[in-house]
Formats: C-alpha cells, sequence, structure tokens
C-alpha cells in the first residue's frame, strides 16, 4: 500500500508515493533519477549511499524513503551548481582522493559533515570520521588529504600543497 | 621529475589533475545501474542453499501470481536454445542456469523477470525449489582422493576431480641440488581465496531490439571487446553474430579482475531480452558478488630453497594444489594455466628451479582470476619472499644483506631466468637501499634487539618482488585464442583537437588523463585538448582490455606508436608547408623547424590544419592514425617494501607503526596517478595479508558472504603509507614504462607476513599463514606459553 | 536486498504507539534508529508485519541530570551522546564505547535505546549500562515501570520488555566523585561487533579503597554478562596488582563465549581477563 510523502532534496521539495519498504536510497535513485548516490552492500558496511538527512550523514540504503517525510535530504547532486565546486569536491580533485569515483559521492558526503563538526581535524581524527565509507581503490591516504585541503578552503586558509610525495 | 614539455602541454612526469574526475565529482557518473532504458525489466536471481545437490523440481507458480513478475526463467527453458552452458575464459565449461545439478553454493538455480527490481526480489522469495543435497567435495587435498565423488559428471569420461598438471625448469637438477644443497628450507603455504569486492558490484543491461535484431549490453566489463567476441560465440547459432553486438562498458565501479570473467547472469539477461524484445536488467546485490562471483588465489603451495650457509640461494622448488572450485574459470593466457607463476624464482641471481601445479574440482565457487594481479604473481610473489625469508632466519642472516647477496645486479639486465623469462631491466640494489634509507632500517633492527629483551614483540618485514605484465606478446598470450594485443586511434581535427580511443578500458586507473599525457608527449598537442574514449565496441578500435597491469605496457605503448605515425606524416606536411625536404627538419615538442633557422617552424596545429585544407598532392587528407601494438616482450617492474609492526604481547593485537614502499615502475607517465595507484594497491595486499579470506564449513557454506563478516579496511586499519621510487626505464617500450596498478598488492602481503613472523621469530616461529588476525598471533603465543 | 511488504505507521505520541503495539502484537516492531532492524530484514531474516516508528514522538530524546540520575531518552542517537558535554566529562565511558559503535553514519541514526532493547549481547551498551547499574524505563498501557538492569536481560535476544512495553528511557545513578569508568572492545576491524569488550565503573573513598564496583561484559556469554565475582574481589578492597589478576582470572572463567569466527573461547577468554585488567586500570586512573 503506497503512502504519499513529501521531501525536499537538494533544495528541492517533491511529493511521491512511496511503499513503506522503500528505501531511501531507492527513492533517490530509481523514482527521482538522481543517480549520484550508490549502493555498495547489503548491510550498511560501506557507505556509497550516504547523504545528508536533515544534515547529518546517513546511510540512505538503510532507512525507510518513508522516515524522510517532511523532512530534508542533501546528495552529491546538490554540494555544488552545476561547473562549480564545493571545496571538498576541489578537494578530491585537487589531492587525487578518487579513482573510480563509486564511494566518491558518499565520501564527500560524509566529509561535509565530518568538516562541520571539526573544521580542522587531525589524520586520526578523519581516519575514524570516515571509517564507515569503504574505499577499495585509493588506499585511503589522499581521501585524507583531500578532507584536510578541504577544511582548509572553508575556512578561508591556505590549502595545503597538493603535489604528490612520491619522490 | 623531468619532463620534456611545458605543464601547458602537460607531457609525459606531469601531476595533471584527473580529466575524468569533473563528472565523477559531481555525480554524474555513468554507472551501469545509473543506465535507464524504456521500458526496462529487471531480472532477480534464485540461488542454492546447498554446496552439491540435485534439483527435483522448481516451482514457480506463487512467484508468478505476484503481479509484475513476468517469468521465471530455468535452466530447462535455456536448454531449449542451448543457451544452458557456456565456455570459460580458460575454455572450461560453465552452467549459465542447471538443469538437475547445483555444484555451488549461491550457484544460479533461476531468474525471476519483473517490472521493478522490488517485484523481482520478492518473486524470488516465492520460486520453490526442491533439493536433494549430496555430500560435497571442499577439502581440495581431499578432492584428488580416489574415493571423492567425480564432480564434472557432464564431462564425459571423466573419472576424477583433476583438472590439469603444468610444471617448468628443470626437475632433475633441481632435485640433484636440493639433496647436495647445505641448506635447505621448506615450508607449507596457503594464498587464501579472496574476492576483489570492488565497491561497485557486477551488473548488466542487456537491449535486444528485435525490430533490427540487434543486442546493445551495457555491461560492467574490463574487456569489452572480449566479450562482445565471447557474447557471438555463445549466441551466434540464436543469431546473435558479432555485427549484431554492441557491448558498452560505461564507468566502472572498481574492478581488480572481477571484472574481467562472463558470469551466468550476464548470459541469463541476454537470453531474456532476447526472447521478450526488452531490456532487462541485472544488478547484483553485495552477497551475490561475495558468495557467487568469481574468488582470487586458493594456492596451497610447498615452497623450498636450497642455499649455502653464507647465504647464496642456489635454487628453489614449488609445489602447488590450485583449488578452481567447481570449474576453472580463471583467466589466464591458454598456454599458461597456473598464469605466471614461473616469475617466483624471484629477484634473485640463481639458475635452478623448479615448478609444478595441479588443478582440482570442488564444490564452491569457480574462478581463479585476478585480485589487483592476475596471473598469479602475488602467489609467486609471497611464495619466494617468505622462502627468502625463512632461508634468512635458518641460517642467521639479516634478509636485508641476504637479498642485497643474491640480487641480480643492475649490469646482468637483460636477464634470463631459470624458468625462461627475460627480465628487461631493473636496479634492485638501489631500491632497496633506498627504502633501508627512508625507513632508518638498521636503527629499528637496533630497537627490535632491545625489545626483544624486554619481553617486547616487535617485527621487520621485508618484501623485493620483480612483477611481470604487459600481456603480451602475441606468440605466448591469448585470451580464447585472441592474441593479447592492444589498440589506439587518435583522431586529430582540423583545429588541432583530438579525440583518441583505445581497446582497453578505466576502472580508476585514470586512462582519460595519462593516454592524453602519452600523446601529448608525442604530438605536443595539450593533454587538456585530448578527449580519451573507451569502452564502445562500436567506437573503440579491437583490444583485450583493462587487467593484469597491462594497459600502459600494450595501449599506452599504442597510442604512443600511433602519434609517432602522425608525427611521420607531420614532417611530410611541414616539409610541404615550409618548401624545404623532410631531412631538413627537426622535431621539438609541438613543432617542426628547420635546422639552423628555428624561427622556420611550423606548430603541430597549423601543420594538421594544413592537413585538412592544405595538404601536398598524393597525400591522403585527414590526420588520423591506429595503432596495434603487440608488445616484444613483457615489463619487468620491481619494488622494495618494508614493513614494521609492534604487536601487543597480551591481546595480540597487530599494529603497522610504518610501511615504507619504493616502486620501479619505469618512466612515469604521471606521477600523482602512479602514486594513487601505489597507495590503493597497498590497502589491497593489506586486506589478505591481515583481514580478508572466504572461508566455508565442511558443508560447502559460506561462513562470510557479507561485509559484515568479509572484512575490506577501513582507513582506520590502512596506515599511512610511504612511497618513493626509482626509475629503470624498460628499454623496449616505446616510451619505457613498465605499469604498476598490481605492484603493490603483489609485494605488500609478503612483507607484512615477514615483518609479524619476523616478531615471533625468537619464538620458534618460521611460517605464519595469510591473514595474520591477532586470533591467529594469539594461539602462537598461547601455545608458546607466552599468553594465558 | 529488499525487506518484504509490511505496513507502517508513525505515530506522534508514546500512547498511539503502546495501543498500536497492543493492537498488532508479535507483528509489530517498534523502527527507533533501525540499524539492527533494517538490515536483518533486508537479508529477510526478519519480516515483521507492521513497523511502529517512533521518532516522530517527541521527548524521547534528552540527555539531562536530574534527581541524582544521568537520564537518557530511549531516542538519543549514539552521536549525541558521543559530542554531549556531559557525558564527556563525568561519563567518559560513553566516549569510549560510542566511538567503538559501529560507525558515524549509523551512529546518526542509532539510538542508545535501541542498542539496548535489541536485548543483543554483541552491543556495547548492555554492557556498560551493566557497570554503571543503570535502570531501564519501559512504558506500556498500565504506565511506567523502572527495570533494574540486572532483570533486564534475561535470555538470547530476551528481555525484561513486555509486548506492548516501549523502552522510554535510561537511567544512571551519578556517581560521588572518586569515581571512573572506562570501556574497550576488541574488533577484527573498527565498527565490528565485539571479539570481547568489558565496561568497568569504580568508586573510591577517600582512603584509596573500593567502595564500588560494576563490571559489564560485552559479547561473550549468550546475554551480557555481570562479571559479579570479579566485582566481589574488588569491592571494599584497596586495589592491588594481585586483586585485580585475581578478577581478571574470575571474568575469564565466569564469561561463557561461543567459539566463531572471531576466535575459540580459549582466546575470548583470555582477552576478557586483559581487558579487565586494563578497564580497571584506567577507570582508577580517572577515578584518581
Amino acid at each position: 500500500m503506497k503512502k504519499q510523502i513529501t521531501i525536499t532534496i537538494n533544495g528541492e521539495q517533491h511529493a511521491v508515493e512511496v511503499e513503506p519498504r522503500t528505501l531511501l536510497v531507492h527513492l533517490i535513485r530509481e523514482q527521482l533519477s538522481m543517480t549520484g548516490t550508490h549502493i555498495g552492500c547489503d548491510t550498511s558496511s560501506c557507505g556509497a549511499c550516504t547523504i545528508l538527512l536533515d544534515g547529518k550523514s546517513i546511510k540512505s540504503c538503510t532507512v525507510l524513503a518513508i522516515q524522510a517525510d517532511g523532512k530534508s535530504v542533501q546528495t552529491v547532486e546538490g554540494l555544488a551548481a552545476p561547473g562549480e565546486m564545493h571545496p571538498i569536491q576541489e578537494g578530491f580533485k585537487e589531492c587525487h582522493g578518487l579513482q573510480c569515483g563509486f564511494c566518491t559521492p558518499g565520501m564527500m558526503m560524509r566529509a561535509v559533515e565530518l568538516l562541520e563538526h571539526n573544521p580542522n581535524p587531525t589524520e586520526e581524527e578523519i581516519r575514524w570520521g570516515i571509517s564507515g565509507n569503504l574505499c577499495r581503490c585509493t588506499g585511503y591516504n589522499n581521501i585524507v588529504r583531500a578532507i584536510q585541503y578541504a577544511g582548509a578552503k572553508m575556512q578561508g586558509k591556505e590549502t595545503p600543497s597538493t603535489e604528490p610525495t612520491f619522490v | 621529475m623531468n619532463c620534456k614539455t611545458s605543464r601547458e602541454v602537460g607531457g609525459m612526469g606531469h601531476s595533471l589533475k584527473r580529466k575524468e574526475d569533473s563528472r565523477f565529482l559531481a555525480g554524474k557518473g555513468n554507472y551501469v545501474d545509473d543506465v535507464k532504458l524504456p521500458g526496462m525489466l529487471h531480472m532477480d536471481i534464485v540461488r542454492s542453499p546447498y554446496a552439491y545437490a540435485k534439483i527435483k523440481s522448481i516451482d514457480a507458480s506463487e512467484a508468478l501470481k505476484i503481479p509484475g513478475v513476468i517469468a521465471v526463467v530455468t535452466g530447462k527453458d535455456l536448454e531449449q536454445y542451448n543457451l544452458h552452458w557456456m565456455p570459460t575464459l580458460m575454455s572450461d565449461t560453465q552452467m549459465v542456469l542447471p538443469t538437475d545439478t547445483v555444484m555451488y553454493q549461491s550457484q544460479e538455480v533461476a531468474a525471476v523477470i519483473a517490472t521493478d527490481r522490488y517485484t523481482a526480489r520478492d518473486g524470488k522469495e516465492a520460486v520453490k525449489v526442491e533439493y536433494e543435497p549430496m555430500k560435497p567435495v571442499i577439502d581440495p587435498y581431499k578432492s584428488l582422493d580416489p574415493e571423492a565423488p567425480v564432480l564434472r559428471t557432464d564431462k564425459e569420461g571423466k573419472t576424477d576431480n583433476h583438472i590439469w598438471h603444468w610444471e617448468v625448469g628443470d626437475k632433475d637438477k633441481t632435485s640433484k641440488l636440493f639433496e647436495e644443497a647445505e641448506v635447505v628450507v621448506k615450508e607449507q603455504m596457503h594464498i587464501p581465496r579472496i574476492h576483489v569486492a570492488s565497491i561497485e558490484t557486477c551488473g548488466c543491461v542487456a537491449d535486444y531490439d528485435k525490430v533490427n535484431n540487434h543486442l546493445t549490453m551495457y555491461m560492467t566489463t574490463q574487456a569489452p571487446h572480449a566479450i562482445r567476441t565471447v557474447i557471438a560465440l555463445v549466441a551466434g547459432h540464436v543469431g546473435l553474430t558479432e555485427e549484431k553486438v554492441r557491448v558498452i562498458s560505461p564507468d566502472i565501479g572498481g574492478g581488480f579482475g572481477g571484472k574481467v570473467p562472463v558470469y551466468p547472469g550476464y548470459v541469463i539477461a541476454i537470453a531474456v531480452s532476447f526472447l521478450v524484445g526488452k531490456p532487462i536488467k541485472w544488478v547484483e546485490d553485495r552477497s551475490e558478488n561475495l558468495q557467487a562471483d568469481s574468488f582470487a588465489r586458493d594456492y596451497h603451495i610447498t615452497a623450498e630453497m636450497a642455499g649455502t650457509k653464507d647465504g647464496k640461494i642456489l635454487g628453489t622448488r614449488f609445489k602447488i594444489l590450485a583449488d578452481h572450485g567447481y570449474t576453472d574459470a580463471s583467466a589466464n593466457p591458454s598456454k599458461f594455466p597456473t598464469g605466471l607463476f614461473s616469475i617466483g624464482t624471484g629477484s634473485y641471481d640463481y639458475d635452478t628451479a623448479f615448478m609444478e601445479a595441479d588443478a582440482v574440482y570442488t564444490n564452491k565457487p569457480p574462478g581463479g582470476v585476478a585480485y589487483r594481479c592476475s596471473f598469479r604473481v602475488t602467489e609467486a610473489v609471497h611464495a619466494i619472499e617468505r622462502i627468502t625469508d625463512r632461508f634468512a632466519l635458518e641460517i642467521g642472516k639479516d634478509p636485508a644483506d641476504l637479498r642485497m647477496q643474491n640480487f641480480i645486479k643492475k649490469d646482468q639486465f637483460p636477464w634470463k631466468s631459470p624458468t625462461g623469462w627475460e627480465y628487461d631491466s631493473g636496479d634492485y640494489h638501489a631500491g632497496l637501499q633506498k627504502a633501508m634509507d627512508t625507513l632508518g632500517y638498521w636503527d629499528l633492527r637496533k630497537e627490535q634487539e632491545e625489545k626483544r629483551k624486554r619481553g617486547e614483540l616487535m617485527g621487520i618485514g621485508i618484501s623485493t618482488f620483480t612483477e611481470i605484465v604487459g600481456a603480451g606478446p602475441s606468440k605466448d598470450f591469448d585470451i580464447l585464442g585472441i592474441k593479447m594485443f592492444d589498440s589506439a586511434e587518435i583522431r586529430v581535427h582540423p583545429t588541432g583537437k583530438a579525440i583518441a580511443r583505445f581497446g582497453t578500458k578505466s576502472q580508476g586507473q585514470g586512462h582519460e588523463t595519462t593516454y592524453a599525457q602519452i600523446i601529448a608527449e608525442e604530438l605536443g598537442i595539450p593533454a587538456e585538448n585530448i578527449q580519451v574514449e573507451e569502452g564502445d565496441t562500436d567506437t573503440a578500435p579491437y583490444g583485450l582490455g583493462t587487467y593484469a597491469s597491462r594497459s600502459t605496457p600494450t595501449a599506452g605503448a599504442a597510442a604512443a606508436m600511433a602519434a609517432r605515425k602522425l608525427r611521420d606524416k607531420a614532417k611530410k606536411i611541414a616539409a610541404h608547408l615550409l618548401e624545404v625536404s623532410e631531412d631538413d627538419l627537426e622535431w621539438e615538442v609541438g613543432k617542426f623547424f628547420v635546422k639552423g633557422a628555428p624561427e622556420k617552424s611550423k606548430t603541430i596545429q597549423e601543420i594538421v590544419f594544413a592537413a585538412y585544407t592544405n595538404h601536398p598532392q598524393g597525400m591522403e587528407a585527414g590526420f588520423e592514425a591506429t595503432h596495434y601494438y603487440d608488445p616484444p616482450n613483457l615489463t619487468f617492474p620491481s619494488g622494495a617494501y618494508i614493513c614494521v609492526v609492534d604487536i601487543d604481547n597480551e591481546t595480540a593485537e597487530i599494529k603497522i607503526r610504518r610501511f615504507v614502499a619504493i616502486d620501479d615502475c619505469g618512466n612515469i607517465i604521471n606521477p600523482m596517478i602512479v602514486q594513487g595507484q601505489v597507495h590503493g594497491g597497498l590497502t589491497q595486499g593489506l586486506a589478505p595479508a591481515m583481514y580478508e579470506e572466504l572461508i566455508y564449513d565442511e558443508e560447502g557454506n559460506i561462513l562470510n558472504g557479507t561485509f559484515m563478516d568479509y572484512l575490506l579496511p577501513t582507513a582506520v586499519e590502512s596506515p599511512n603509507w610511504e612511497t618513493g621510487h626509482t626509475i629503470t626505464p624498460s628499454p623496449h617500450h616505446p616510451i619505457g614504462a613498465k605499469g604498476v596498478g598490481e605492484s603493490p598488492t603483489v609485494g605488500a602481503p609478503p612483507a607484512i607476513a615477514n615483518a609479524i613472523v619476523d616478531a615471533l621469530s625468537h619464538l620458534g616461529v618460521t611460517h605464519m599463514d595469510i591473514p595474520i588476525t591477532p586470533y591467529k598471533v594469539w594461539k602462537v603465543l598461547n601455545e608458546k606459553g607466552i599468553v594465558q | 536486498m529488499i525487506p518484504a511488504p509490511f505496513d507502517y505507521a508513525a505515530p506522534a505520541t508514546l500512547d498511539e504507539a503502546i495501543s498500536l503495539l497492543e493492537q498488532h502484537g508479535d507483528e509489530a516492531k517498534i523502527l527507533a534508529g533501525g540499524h539492527s532492524l533494517i538490515p536483518m530484514m533486508k537479508l529477510r531474516f526478519a519480516s515483521p508485519e507492521f513497523l511502529i516508528d517512533i521518532n516522530n514522538i517527541p521527548g524521547l530524546s534528552y540527555i539531562r541530570e536530574e534527581d541524582g540520575y544521568l537520564k537518557i531518552g530511549a531516542l538519543t542517537r549514539e552521536s549525541d551522546l558521543e559530542h554531549s558535554d556531559i557525558v564527556r566529562n563525568k561519563f567518559p565511558i560513553f566516549t569510549d564505547a560510542t566511538k567503538l559503535i559501529a560507525d558515524p553514519q549509523v551512529r546518526n541514526m542509532g539510538t542508545v535505546g535501541g542498542n539496548i532493547a535489541h536485548g543483543d549481547a554483541a552491543n556495547d551498551h548492555p554492557a556498560v549500562m551493566l557497570a554503571l547499574r543503570a535502570e531501564v524505563v519501559a512504558t506500556g498501557p498500565g504506565g511506567q515501570r523502572s527495570i533494574p538492569i540486572d532483570e533486564f536481560f534475561y535470555g538470547f535476544y530476551m528481555t525484561a520488555l513486555q509486548p506492548s512495553e516501549i523502552l522510554t528511557e535510561i537511567r544512571i545513578p551519578i556517581p560521588s566523585a572518586s569515581t571512573g569508568n572506562a570501556y574497550h572492545k576488541l574488533e577484527r576491524k573498527v565498527g565490528d561487533y565485539a571479539t570481547a569488550g568489558v565496561a568497568v565503573q569504580l568508586t573510591l573513598d577517600g582512603s584509596g579503597t573500593c567502595q564500588e564496583i560494576g563490571i559489564g561484559l560485552t559479547n561473550v556469554n549468550p546475554t551480557p554478562l555481570r562479571a559479579t565475582r570479579s566485582e566481589d574481589v574488588l569491592r571494599g578492597q584497596k586495589i592491588t596488582d594481585e586483586l585485580i589478576a585475581q578478577a581478571a582470572k574470575f571474568a575469564s572463567e565466569d564469561c561463557s563465549p561461543s567459539s566463531d569466527l572471531r576466535g575459540d573461547e580459549a582466546y575470548k577468554r583470555s582477552m576478557v581477563g586483559v581487558l579487565v585488567k586494563r578497564m580497571i586500570h584506567k577507570a582508577l586512573e580517572r577515578a584518581r
């Protein structure tokens, strides 16, 4: 039995019908065709589906769409206007924080909330802060750098060097 | 890094930011599950709960009553079209859907087609299958028992579970050496069954157009052209001949070898789309991915080394038992059933070796594919690097000294290995020395000695590996008979901007950037102005795809060669434009000028424009070139890795304190990307060394088939990798590059294992099988009376 | 991975939620954070017919000091606990524990009440609450009742909650000064369930004698376990290394771990001993 819900995604309000069992990630990806949010596992282990729900990073594969009724969602598509970049996107690009790009949207959405709580995270804090996001390509070194870069950029500070340390 | 081109041109050696990133960062990547076609139906797959069972009946009646369920497809349905079997990439055979017997847990049993994925999933739950379970064969050693049931009864005349025997080297000479040698060491090792677990699982959208008799297959594949050929071979008899098939490999969310094979799900999707005339989407979930897709490794190795008391390595002998599961679904060249395991003589100068392998069937999922290293190099390197440490321990010599003593010397290259390879180049001494200096090796050895006196556990492990990549010379290498060359096609538009297409397929390696840099290096056209495309068989030239670190050695070389053809043409046009003879011209990046009169020159952009507007009489118009590159030899990247671990002497927790990796992959196209490849490969080396293994019980049930228990390292487990390089160009490769993607995954596990064993060696520990967990270490400490 | 169909309601009041529970009985499940329930439903290990989402009920999420208790509303998210100043200052044990529960995103959804009401000995809060001698407040058709934590867990995934009761609050007695507490678990990788976990709270008097002590164990028993004999060894004593060793030994003997992928029984018993020792030391440091 479908139910009507209202959900604001990236600032735009959507009135949609969902089954109670519809997962939030499927609403976003399939019904609303925003495919930047990905699915990588069944057990809320990988974090590829991370979005912001009322500003908090959550795993949208383990939340029902109906639970987001009346709430506000931000996905990777809402980070910046087309052609522009949010500091976290810039950090990932400048520091080579992505390879295949599949974990990247979830990783960035998590990083956005992390930096909101802690604008100057240490390496250790970043590593623990992204421990709910699996990346199979990068070995995480450059993701740590990307988040540090974004943290500096968001505070208007000088950004760290993005040259590779491959000597 | 020395660069011949300016930053603006962005040729080799520049850490150019990646061209492909913009779409990924904006959430505009296009992965297979993002493909949505009008009228598309969804497929879910019923899988076997048993490892070995007869199928007594399949009852789909309840499923078909669910509104939205369109069809339930079984092996019997496919049998009518002779589509219920398919070849593996090793020319073995594999069921698409079974007609009577299931051979491993989670094997595909039936497919449910429905209007959406939720309904398909409900349909799957409603299909009732009655099984008659049989006692499975799980242990590969027991699989060879005379009383073991013969599993592959589908193969006529098969009387046992043996698949093949392979050997290389001089058996008699090696036996004699081992009988007479001063020192012989031996260890039994298991390289565990693991899974690539790319964060994107596998999937496809099969779109068969009945009107035009044409199939478009969107598919997570690392080798789109080879797949097109395989589809034509499997389904040609029903009309899907090769010109009617287009394979599109969209953005791939990580491959690592797991997206080379053809899985039954793909074939079922094609068959169903062919029958119903609608697009069929199949995307597996993580459990299916871990439980049914091809595994990697699973080699049981008896490793032996012979040498002298003062540390000279004289010979090695390796005996392998390979567990392939239900069918041999490796992706090896047909000449090499155990891949390039014969690289396992390592980086050391000796002339006697013998290796042999036997492969067997068991009731486990099929495979033997890559895990960021195909062709079994990881298994070989683990064996040689572990047994080298074992030898050092035996004679009481420092493992760094022992390696320095035995390395093949820089001036011995090209070096002929005892198993027949010709190593192209290397400087192993320099690599290890750099790693030791970076780490402060001898200080750490002193610290270790002091800690031991206090009962603290600290270990240092080295791995100095030689990789073998770039398959390959077509005389030796093929997949299903198709030779392993690769290709590049460059089209330069009149305004001097280019599109280049390749037979490979990036899954995160950054081809859109690095291939552009190679062309920029050769032609002087800015990399920014070169668009790279891969993955569409209708547009790209034929190639064998991306795996085995082969893209740079093959397609990268093809890019350079095609660009050089264009430069030759450019020279002719420049001579025409400048009204001089070709011999009077000299090339510097981006232009030809007249010798002795550098002010008389034509830029590449001017020359290209002329190729369309003012080309010499008798010359073909346009500015395009294609090259199919067949390498004369493989390339042999190398590395020197050192790992330092601290072990808690109560909980046995293992902490990687430092890990230094010095890689030599020849000339470097983009240092930023190479370093990124090394970082990622190191974490994928850490994974099997300490965390990952697919575990089965005696009934063939997988015990860790989700990410809750199949443990991928997070940013917390993964240490801060310290990386660096040396450069020994490949003498035979057009740009002197060697390939790098897999080196760290090959080199890291033995460095970590050696470090942990080193931390425990004073207690009498000589070997531990990976993954080495705190629990395993605790058991050792418990046996030795250190902990209770 | 998709759950089977179910019906759903998100009542706005506790009374409404309780009457829905009464109405649907065993077919209904409470949805709080959902991070234990929804994965089970996706894997179809659980297929409840009705979900009662309590997230819209106001007044169930708070952390406050009142009447000598630290009161935690059942819907308080793990991340709220993690970032609460009251908690950080007086109950560092929660900072220890929350950091090790799953991962940041899961902690943004997962609730303290859910972690306890699930009755899973592998969850971390039960052992912590045992150490802190908490009380669990259940609200049902007949109103509220307070259940001492020692009477709450009584079987494998079984709790003292009645079918139409909802866990609404956890009350933790605020200890006197000179109290220290600590928690640690060994895990195969970050976010994993415990191989073994130990929570300790102890209170010292002016002379340094242990007045009171609580020790709770995670995932080494069918139910969350209080290490009673270990507590008895230390209560009323000046804590010495010998006594700590004795307490550690008793805890490792008194638990009943099962062998699994995390390790065998002997290993887990050994880890309980090591952690009891280490957590007592850590709690002592914090008490002083």
